[in-house]
């Protein structure tokens, strides 16, 4: 009876784990297509053929790869610099008895949790006003910004958390503020910042409604938003479409797999406090 | 000075162009002349705005649809996979997959379904069911549900880890006090498991009700909100009436619109955030 029961879960278990993966293995199939086997055969069927060709398409004629290069533009110095400003503050409002902490912190977090909408429209004007319309410094300067508040939040859940008794022993062997966060705090709060950087990765790199807001020429667009471009280049060629999608999808899934414990702990963090 | 840089930042990107949202909202402006304020004029306008109350009605069933069944789904295969076994993180890694997709990346995977002799209507021809075939996402009648099916796709393994988390918070022991009070499995999950996991619901109904509010990478890359503005959320409508009819004031109110729908949300969450620090 309870083999019965085990094996039963194993099925359905089994199951419903293929249906979810099933459209991802679908569209890698359908990439190696070839456009004569996808008219003559439909999108539906089995494959009859196997083609490197469109991966050739997506990346040169495409130009994925110089979209990569500017996500990875706009990805990298986001994380560092939203992590580096959330950790200061998080450090200042954790360690410190500044006046109002606890109303700045939630200030910041709020700012956070405001639906981007209200924000699309003032940022563009404000973007042009400032000359860095349409330039990757705007995008990476949104994306800091809007993510702070949050990073500052979690951040300063850890530190304060941090025991007391080593602060203060760095402080009687003669260190200042700056030097206690770079030496003491910080590598202490490797952890979260880990995780944070594994999440902020993914969302910076994902970002639709930021890039499309900020950045209006082809050639500085990031691959997220550039991928919606490939539509109306190759229209119906879906093989083309799969082969560019594949590749706008491995950075994160790359980043997923090698900071798997991170990203799901970064995940979990806010559920279980 | 630690605290005031990374402050500053946030609010020249956040707080100030919020304000100006809010102003934005009372005007009427192209973009080109001066805005003009209009009081309350654009919100005036809505009510008689047929496109606004199918947006309005959309968002409500993105809401119910969307919102709930993820969270019914991810509490469910959280439920089954939180033992640990034999197989159990396949599984898991299995439904989380697609949460590292952009939404973007998940709209295209779902609009080569959708194509016209894709796999979708070939498995309905295959089964007998080839009457029911139509094109899902060009359809009125169709496309909100079309593009509700990826995003749940894609939130269920979200949802899913927040609650694994949860559960694995909850102490043992209570389980094992309740199966020597003789309490059945659905009695123990009813009674012990759901009662501990208050913090974790009310987390989760938080990013629930923000993410369908904010909803709009898988909308806009799957319809645009069409046909006929039939799978038009209210944060779809807002980004075509800014940036392609630049009814830049109209634009502003409907996003004002999208935070008073939120505020109830955010209101609750920062309370539990200030008990927290206490």
């Amino acid at each position: 009876m309870n083999r019965l029961k085990t094996s039963g879960y194993h099925l359905a278990m089994g199951l419903v784990s293929f249906l979810w993966v099933a459209p991802i293995l679908w569209v890698i199939v359908i990439s190696f297509r070839s456009f004569d086997d996808v008219a003559a055969n439909g999108l539906g069927s089995l494959p009859h053929s196997f083609t490197f060709s469109t991966y050739k398409s997506a990346w040169e004629d495409a130009d994925e790869f110089r979209a990569l290069i500017n996500s990875l533009l706009v990805t990298i110095p986001a994380v560092i610099l939203s992590l580096g400003l959330a950790s200061v503050a998080a450090y200042g409002l954790a360690r410190y008895n500044i006046p109002f902490r606890r109303t700045v912190l939630l200030l910041m977090l709020m700012g956070n949790l405001l639906p981007p909408q209200i924000l699309l429209i003032p940022i563009s004007r404000f973007v042009e006003l400032i000359g860095y319309y349409d330039t990757l410094i705007a995008l990476i300067a949104v994306h800091v910004g809007f993510g702070l508040g949050f990073y500052t939040f979690v951040l300063h859940g850890f530190m304060r958390d941090l025991p007391r008794e080593i602060q203060e022993a760095a402080t009687i062997d003669g260190a200042g503020p700056g030097k206690i966060y770079a030496s003491v705090i910080l590598p202490l709060t490797r952890p979260a910042l880990a995780a944070l950087g594994a999440l902020s990765f993914t969302w910076i790199f994902n970002d639709l409604l930021w890039s499309i807001t900020v950045i209006r020429s082809g050639e500085k667009m990031p691959v997220t938003p550039a991928l919606l471009g490939l539509q109306g280049l190759f229209v119906s060629s879906w093989n083309v479409i799969a082969a560019g999608t594949v590749i706008a999808a491995v950075p994160t899934v790359a980043v997923f797999l090698k900071f798997q414990k991170h990203f799901v702990g970064g995940l979990a963090i806010g559920a279980v406090k | 000075m630690f605290v005031f840089v990374p402050f500053a930042v946030e609010a020249v990107w956040v707080f100030w162009p919020a304000l100006q949202g809010f102003w934005l909202a009372l005007t009427s402006w192209d973009g080109l002349s001066a805005p003009r304020f209009v009081g309350f004029g654009n919100f005036s306008d809505m009510v008689s705005d047929p496109i606004f109350r199918t947006a309005l009605k959309n968002t409500a069933i993105w809401l119910v649809l969307f919102g709930g069944l993820s969270v019914v789904g991810g509490f469910g295969m959280a439920l089954l996979l939180q033992r640990e076994r034999r197989g159990v993180g396949i599984y898991r890694a299995a439904l989380f997959t697609p949460v590292v997709f952009s939404l973007v990346v998940t709209a295209l995977i779902w609009r080569v379904f959708y194509q016209p002799d894709g796999l979708v209507d070939t498995i309905l021809r295959t089964i007998g069911l080839g009457d029911l075939i139509r094109p899902w996402l060009a359809d009125p009648d169709t496309a909100l549900y079309a593009v509700i099916v990826p995003a749940l796709w894609r939130q269920i393994g979200y949802v899913m880890v927040l609650y694994l988390a949860g559960l694995k918070a909850v102490d043992p022991a209570l389980y094992e006090a309740a199966r020597v009070d003789g309490a059945s499995a659905w009695q123990r999950t009813r009674y012990v498991t759901i009662p501990q996991l208050k913090g974790v619901n009310s987390v989760v109904l938080s990013v629930i009700v923000i993410d369908s509010l904010r909803s709009f990478d898988i909308v806009w890359s799957m319809t645009k909100g069409g046909p006929y503005h039939s799978s038009e959320l209210l944060s779809t409508y807002m980004y075509s009436t800014a940036f392609q009819s630049t009814q830049l004031g109209y634009a502003s109110a409907l996003a004002v619109v999208i935070f008073v729908l939120a505020l109830a949300v955010i209101l609750g969450y920062l309370i539990r955030a200030f008990r927290e620090e206490t």
